[in-house]
């Protein structure tokens, strides 16, 4: 699968559901640099990267992507399979844990806090922008 | 040149005015221009008349229905402003329609009795400020999902969510 673009929150669960939906061997690739890390959408409605919530094998950089680093990505993930790729997928069933960023960033937990209505002492940042 | 083009507007404007002191009796509105924007506050309690008689008076294209949020304007007296962008479509005359509200009743009714196109316009500005608007035909959230607790467009509210956008299950490789 490659995801390309941004996802946006409302789309985050069907993309889920298409890759559980897909038959095995799979992998995923992450396409530009809104899939990879939301890009300059910092925003409440685009989700931070599409490998917070599903596994990703190779991420492509780029806004947009030239053609050659796509074609090299795939490339790069043919080199993955052969270097690491079993018959009865051994490799797949080794990666137990989520691989994105974890899963709380401070900022998105200071302003989780602020609405809640417990506010820290001193502020680093504002937490509204 | 241009003092030609503003004068036929603003004895156009004028038939205008008082085309709606005859129809909207008792009805203070407070007019305001600008270059060649004409603006008109209208009380929250008379909307639904105040509506009926702009189109009455030739208004027939809702051009825009959007909200403002003065939380963080400054000195004024109410935090909501919703407006409503009319066009007379023959003789191309625009007026800017302005309704005051204030926080605890955030209801204000519907214009798609008057105007077809206010039907997303304010399905839009429900999703993003929290304004309901009652007779409203299919009243729901147009852009974000039906859950979503929060109106994003409001000036409390930061520009990159509580918490709402990374609200979902993770999917590791092994078990898919």
């Amino acid at each position: 699968m490659i995801v390309a673009g941004r996802v946006v929150m409302k789309m985050l669960p069907v993309l889920q559901r298409i890759w559980l939906q897909m038959p095995e061997p799979k992998w995923c690739i992450s396409m530009g640099a809104c899939a990879c890390t939301g890009g300059v959408f910092d925003t409440y409605a685009v989700v931070q990267g599409v490998d917070r919530f599903m596994p990703v094998d190779v991420y492509v950089p780029g806004c947009p992507p030239r053609p050659e680093q796509l074609i090299r990505s795939i490339i790069d993930l043919q080199e993955k399979i052969q270097s690491g790729g079993t018959i009865n997928a051994r490799e797949f069933k080794l990666r137990v844990l989520p691989e994105g960023p974890s899963r709380f960033d401070e900022d998105e937990l200071v302003r989780i806090r602020e609405r809640n209505g417990f506010k820290l002492d001193d502020q680093k940042y504002n937490p509204v922008h | 040149m241009a003092n030609e083009t503003i004068d036929p507007k603003s004895s156009e404007i004028a038939a205008v005015k008082a085309r709606l002191i005859e129809l909207l009796p008792g009805v203070s509105l407070e007019w305001s221009e600008f270059r060649d924007q004409t603006r008109v506050v209208c009380p929250a309690a008379e909307l639904a008349k105040c509506l009926t008689a702009f189109k009455e008076v030739g208004f027939d294209q809702l051009t825009d229905l959007t909200a403002v949020d003065l939380l963080e304007y400054g000195n004024v007296n109410d935090r909501f402003e919703v407006v409503y962008c009319l066009l007379n479509v023959d003789s191309g005359l625009r007026l800017i329609a302005k309704i005051h509200l204030n926080e605890p009743d955030l209801t204000i009714p519907s214009a798609t009795s008057v105007w077809f196109g206010a039907d997303w316009l304010e399905r839009e500005v429900y999703d993003m400020y929290g304004i309901v608007f009652a007779g409203h035909p299919n009243f729901k959230r147009l852009l974000l999902p039906d859950e979503f607790q929060s109106f994003p467009l409001r000036k409390d509210y930061p520009v990159k969510g509580r918490g709402e956008r990374h609200n979902f299950p993770v999917i590791t490789r092994a078990e898919s």
